[in-house]
């Protein structure tokens, strides 16, 4: 065993990196969720990201645009869980499904060409004093600035959910829609809109794996997040905060095992395999004792005229 | 059944009559990872292109890509066998048991499944012996190290992933005495972000050559992104990293067989068989040694390759003690297949457990 051979500082910093994937996924997918709509395609929306982030940034040479691309890939595949599921009013979570498998199929298509570029460097921030501060600096102040982005959506959704009239309404919306129409509000619209705002962050997420985390494409390479990050909000009960805790503990969890098994901790390795989704569970069911606030129309379709 | 057995007569006699061509040879193949991973599923498509190639019209392939190992693949490989298919092959060691439930229940169908180690009257098992080419790696990878500490992402610890590891590290430790190797299991095939966090981990803790048995091309790249690292191609050439870290590779080549063995369904001279071929055979590849290798390192690199191919050489040649200090072979020993096929120790030297 050789605990000193983990360097916590570069821990902490790689856990950061681990978690913001499935971070953006989560928080797009909780208000898509807030206002009453259950998308299991986030998986589909990720991948999908990935591949046109990556697309255009090889193309542009900006990782930039690569991220802006990856926003809207993302956004125009919840379009087609729209026309399902909005306008067509089918079953939500046979169309979510049928739009990951589609993600999937059309991402491999899409990087055919792909597989093997090196995509543009993400830039770090590099902000004087502040990155230089030995311990923190590397932690808090150095990193690429799409991670700063997640954890500003996050604080940015809980803010809105609950001090704005439009988080009221979006979650008036998601808990009793009829009551939501009756009172004059555009549910369908408001719909819409929540849904492309989970298209997009879910997009930023895939692109943060081909152009940050790993940074390469190959086919499926998003390999289950945005299941994890599904459950994520379920069992971070909806609340943004716990929704990030929930990401960086999973991310942190997985890093953490890895640093452990090269340090040759004589830790079972099975645990330590299988400890990133224990923890990450028993510590967000632990928090969500209070009463669940899943939104009461989760998955209900709605038609005015019903 | 009656009926179907009517109608197949029927089928036959018709055929027979009128003299129509047979019915083209199926041939389906059963994926763990995308045919797009860069490596291990990828090299089993060309293998599967290769057959297309070589019998044209007389063989339909199909394929499902990214099955999970477990209930699934009996599901995909059912629906295979009543999708009139004539030889499958399986090619994860996670469809093992799998593999056989179905041929129980389809005696008429062949299967294949790599690298596992149950046969059955319609099932033939075959594999290729990586550690040759690991041999090599681990040398290579013991004369580059310059921090004397070899990174290694494991998969799945199965015998054949131990053998790799050992194999890596006796023949780094015969090059370089003060080598370590730095072990760390991923419990994945293929999850690009998963490996590249587990490379990053293994070059934060001071590896400088990273040695991958997972399959997609991840590691490769973090060890672009960190620099001063290098590594090397896995199941396929990975020649995209020509320019970077990769320096070699070890290159799996599948076709020949599927060849060989669609031909014996053909000619119905198909029987169960253990094929296990090496670099002599040339089911094992090295790809291209790059620059960054030194000229004499290269060649000694090259002579342990001729002396394996020409069975000159074995790279599990005693002595050699096991990880707790027994004797496992004697001086000039050389391990027996069944060992090998069932390996489930470290060698002397590699620190650390093996996962049950």
């Amino acid at each position: 065993m050789d605990l000193s051979a983990i360097n916590p500082v570069l821990l902490v910093a790689s856990l950061m990196v681990a978690a913001t994937p499935i971070l953006l996924a989560a928080i797009g997918e909780l208000v898509v969720e807030k206002a009453g709509i259950l998308n299991l395609g986030v998986e589909g929306m990720m991948i999908i990201g990935a591949i046109c982030g990556f697309a255009v940034a090889v193309q542009t040479d900006s990782s930039t645009l690569g991220f802006l691309a990856a926003a809207i890939g993302g956004a125009v595949l919840s379009l087609l869980f729209v026309i399902l599921t909005q306008v067509a009013l089918a079953n939500q979570v046979a169309s979510g499904l049928a739009l990951t498998l589609f993600g999937l199929g059309l991402s491999a298509l899409l990087g055919q060409s792909f597989v093997g570029l090196k995509p543009p460097p993400t830039p770090e921030l590099n902000i004087p004093f502040l990155s230089d501060i030995p311990v923190l600096g590397p932690i808090l102040f150095s990193h690429d600035p799409v991670l700063y982005l997640g954890i500003a959506i996050v604080a940015g959704v809980w803010a809105a959910l609950k001090f704005t009239r439009a988080g009221l309404i979006l979650r008036a919306v998601g808990e009793n829609h009829d009551a939501a129409h009756a009172l004059g509000y555009k549910v369908i619209r408001i719909r819409i809109m929540a849904i492309l705002f989970g298209g997009a962050c879910a997009g930023l997420g895939g692109a943060y794996i081909s152009l940050v985390r790993v940074p390469l494409w190959t086919e499926g390479m998003t390999a289950g997040v945005g299941w994890i990050a599904l459950a994520l909000v379920v069992f971070g009960s909806w609340k943004p905060w716990r929704v990030l805790l929930g990401a960086y503990l999973f991310g942190g969890v997985t890093v953490v095992q890895l640093n452990l098994q090269a340090a040759g901790v004589a830790i079972p390795v099975e645990y330590l395999a299988m400890s990133p989704y224990l923890i990450t569970i028993v510590v967000l069911v632990i928090l969500s004792k209070d009463k669940s606030s899943a939104p009461a129309s989760l998955g209900r379709i709605f038609h005015a005229s019903h | 059944m009656k009926l179907t057995s009517l109608f197949t007569s029927a089928a036959m006699a018709l055929g027979l009559a009128t003299g129509v061509m047979a019915e083209p040879t199926k041939v389906g193949f059963v994926y763990v990872g995308p045919v797009g991973d860069g490596g291990w599923t990828y090299e089993h498509d060309k293998g599967r292109q290769a057959v297309e190639a070589e019998f044209g019209d007389d063989v339909e392939t199909t394929f499902v890509e990214s099955v999970a190992e477990g209930p699934d693949a009996e599901r995909v490989m059912t629906q295979m066998v009543l999708e009139g298919a004539d030889l499958i092959f399986t090619t994860s060691f996670g469809y093992m048991d799998q593999t056989i439930n179905v041929a129980k229940k389809f005696p008429n169908v062949r299967f294949e499944h790599a690298t596992g180690y149950k046969t059955a009257d319609n099932v033939s098992v075959y594999s290729a012996r990586f550690y040759e080419g690991r041999a090599i790696q681990g040398m290579i990878a013991g004369e580059m190290t310059k921090t004397n500490i070899i990174g290694y992402i494991g998969s799945f610890p199965i015998p054949e992933v131990v053998r790799g590891i050992n194999s890596a590290y006796i023949h780094a430790k015969k090059v370089n005495p003060d080598v370590r190797f730095k072990i760390v299991w991923a419990y994945t095939w293929f999850d690009p972000a998963k490996e590249a966090d587990a490379a990053k981990v293994l070059i934060e803790q001071g590896a400088d050559v990273i040695l991958q048995h997972t399959d997609s091309t991840a590691p490769l790249a973090a060890a672009a992104e960190a620099g001063n690292v290098i590594g090397f191609g896995q199941a396929s050439d990975m020649a995209e990293y020509t320019d970077g870290p990769r320096v070699s590779s070890i290159i799996d080549n599948w076709g020949p067989y599927y060849i060989e063995r669609t031909k014996a369904v053909m000619d119905g001279t198909w029987e169960t068989v253990n094929t296990w071929d090496g670099i002599g055979a040339g089911m094992v590849g090295i790809g291209a040694m790059t620059d960054k290798i030194p000229a004499d390192v290269q060649d000694a690199a090259n002579a342990l390759k001729a002396s394996i191919a020409s069975g000159e050489y074995h790279p599990f040649t005693g002595p050699l003690k096991k990880q707790d200090g027994s004797d496992w072979l004697a001086e000039g020993e050389v391990a027996d297949d069944g060992t090998l096929a069932g390996m489930n120790f470290y060698v002397e030297g590699i620190e650390g457990d093996i996962p049950n």
